[in-house]
């Protein structure tokens, strides 16, 4: 989804702090609705992150992250001005990315 | 109105921008399916392997969490060589939450927000050198306000 | 079998809440002021803002217009600074109205939108991912964020709906006699661990009132200020308190006006 992913890097020496902020519903597939009926499990299973043409981070999720998760996580070397890119993929199949440059 | 068929017509809006982006297989690191759909804390330890106390990891945790659908969790860990961070809530049906490679260039550091079906351990397992360090910590749930 | 569902209910009643008041011990510190720090300000309402944004500027209605010239009380199409000064007296139809009354009169007026179409569901249920009510509620008070609640009561409809408003705060009503004072009329008390506001004073008033519309933790959604009256209303065993109804509108009149001078900070993040 399109603007499915906020994403804030700050750079301190030559760490970058990168915060992630993704909408998705994160269903378990134990809740139900208000008509009583099973939301059925809805959840990111993978999440990557890439900076400067690698790897920063990968990420194995299960139903039990919270909805619309949140991920923080450091990068040593980081330059002011590299990109951080967070790519989310579901159960479903569904992929969500975003961008944001480290200041 | 439809907020699905809106969401739905912003990924279709999306797709060109998408296009410059590996779409498929998002990880290398593959998924730990069957600790994952471990049921208890001896099923996660029997599919990774048992792991020995360290105070080398650095887990915390709120004491009390206002609400156990988001608990704050950050995890660090000084062991030289650590590639994975594993994140375990001892009493979920499935106790492992998530799991992070870590490449060499990243801190051995995540935060992340978990669900806690109620109040027990949350345990930060490592693996470096192809060893597995654990610790834990407990955090109480509440029902907060009135009526959830 | 009446008898015991009604017992039944009873008893749900007091586990909810009416027991857990009676017991509502003094509040010390917030006992979660741990939580909060360690949640910092990363609010999924961010999403719900830029939705908002985009629905106010899209055509929508049988005259495919936007909201765009919506008046929501300093000019038409003034939406910086609106939030801050809602509810407030509307000379075009003669009422006070709060920002989600002003909302659906403006899709009816501009957009041409059938009111009962639009008042079908304004607020999500479980599960659901927000309703065109709730994320423009979060986007018009996203644009007021910093700025001192001004709810006026210049016009002596705005004071007559405030007299309204303290007058149903006090009432007590339905099947366990509860008013919104009873919760809501004291300092430093709380429910659980959750700190009640004492919305009769300033202090209380102001933070409570300048955090709504919020992202509520437990919900995954945007909740608005409308929303929060009508779910007190449900907790307390009243009829349901429509969107932009008199009555709502008169309480968050009293709301607003007492917490005057506090500092927007919506939408907030709650439990």
């Amino acid at each position: 989804m399109a603007g499915s992913i906020r994403i804030r890097a700050r750079l301190s020496g030559d760490v970058a702090e990168v915060k992630a902020l993704m909408r998705h519903p994160m269903e378990t597939g134990r809740r139900k609705d208000s008509a009583g009926n099973t939301i059925p499990a809805h959840f990111i299973t993978e999440v990557t992150a890439t900076s400067a043409g690698k790897t920063v981070l990968q990420a194995q999720w299960g139903a039990a992250v919270s909805q619309n998760p949140f991920l923080s996580f450091r990068i040593k070397g980081a330059k002011a001005g590299d990109t951080v890119q967070v790519q989310w993929l579901d159960n479903k199949g569904e992929t969500g990315v975003g961008e944001a440059t480290i200041k | 109105m439809n907020r699905n068929r809106r969401g739905f017509l912003k990924l279709a809006g999306a797709a060109a921008a998408l296009s410059m982006l590996p779409l498929k297989v998002l990880a290398d690191f593959v998924r730990p399916k069957e600790a994952m759909a471990a049921t208890d804390l001896k099923g996660v330890f029997a599919s990774l392997g048992n792991a020995q106390d360290s105070d080398q990891i650095r887990l915390e945790t709120p004491d009390i969490a206002e609400n156990g659908a988001v608990v704050p969790v950050t995890v660090s860990s000084a062991i030289p060589g650590t590639s994975k961070i594993y994140l375990l809530v001892e009493d979920n049906p499935n106790p492992l939450a998530a799991a992070y490679m870590i490449p060499e260039g990243t801190e051995a550091f995540v935060q992340t927000r978990v669900k806690v079906a109620q109040t027990c351990p949350i345990y930060a397992v490592v693996e470096a050198g192809g060893k597995l360090y654990k610790t834990s910590r407990e955090t109480k749930v509440t029902l907060g306000g009135c009526g959830g | 079998m009446l008898a015991k569902s009604g017992i039944a209910a009873l008893l749900r009643g007091l586990s909810v809440c009416s027991l857990l008041f009676s017991i509502a011990a003094n509040a010390q510190d917030d006992p979660f002021a741990e939580y909060h720090e360690m949640m910092g300000d990363d609010n999924p309402a961010i999403f719900v803002i830029e939705e908002g944004a985009e629905l106010w500027a899209k055509p929508q209605g049988p005259k495919q217009a936007s909201l765009e010239q919506c008046d929501l009380g300093l000019g038409a199409g003034v939406v910086k600074g609106a939030y801050a000064q809602l509810p407030s007296y509307f000379a075009d139809t003669k009422q006070v109205m709060d920002l989600e009354g002003r909302l659906i009169y403006c899709m009816e007026s501009l957009q041409g939108r059938d009111r009962a179409d639009i008042l079908r569901k304004p607020y999500s249920s479980t599960g659901d991912m927000g309703t065109e009510l709730e994320a423009l509620a979060s986007y018009i008070a996203d644009q007021s964020m910093g700025m001192p609640i001004a709810t006026p009561q210049n016009h002596p409809a705005e004071r007559a709906a405030y007299a309204m408003g303290e007058q149903l705060f006090f009432y007590r009503a339905g099947p366990y006699d509860f008013s919104c004072a009873t919760c809501h009329r004291q300092s430093d008390k709380r429910i659980r661990l959750q700190n009640l506001p004492n919305l009769t004073v300033s202090a209380g008033a102001g933070s409570a009132y300048s955090t709504w519309p919020a992202y509520r933790i437990s919900q995954g959604l945007v909740r608005t200020m409308g929303w929060r009256m009508q779910n007190c209303a449900k907790q307390q065993r009243l009829p349901q308190l429509l969107p932009g109804s008199e009555a709502v509108v008169a309480l968050i009149e009293y709301m607003s006006v007492n917490g005057t001078g506090t500092e927007m900070a919506a939408p907030g993040l709650k439990r």
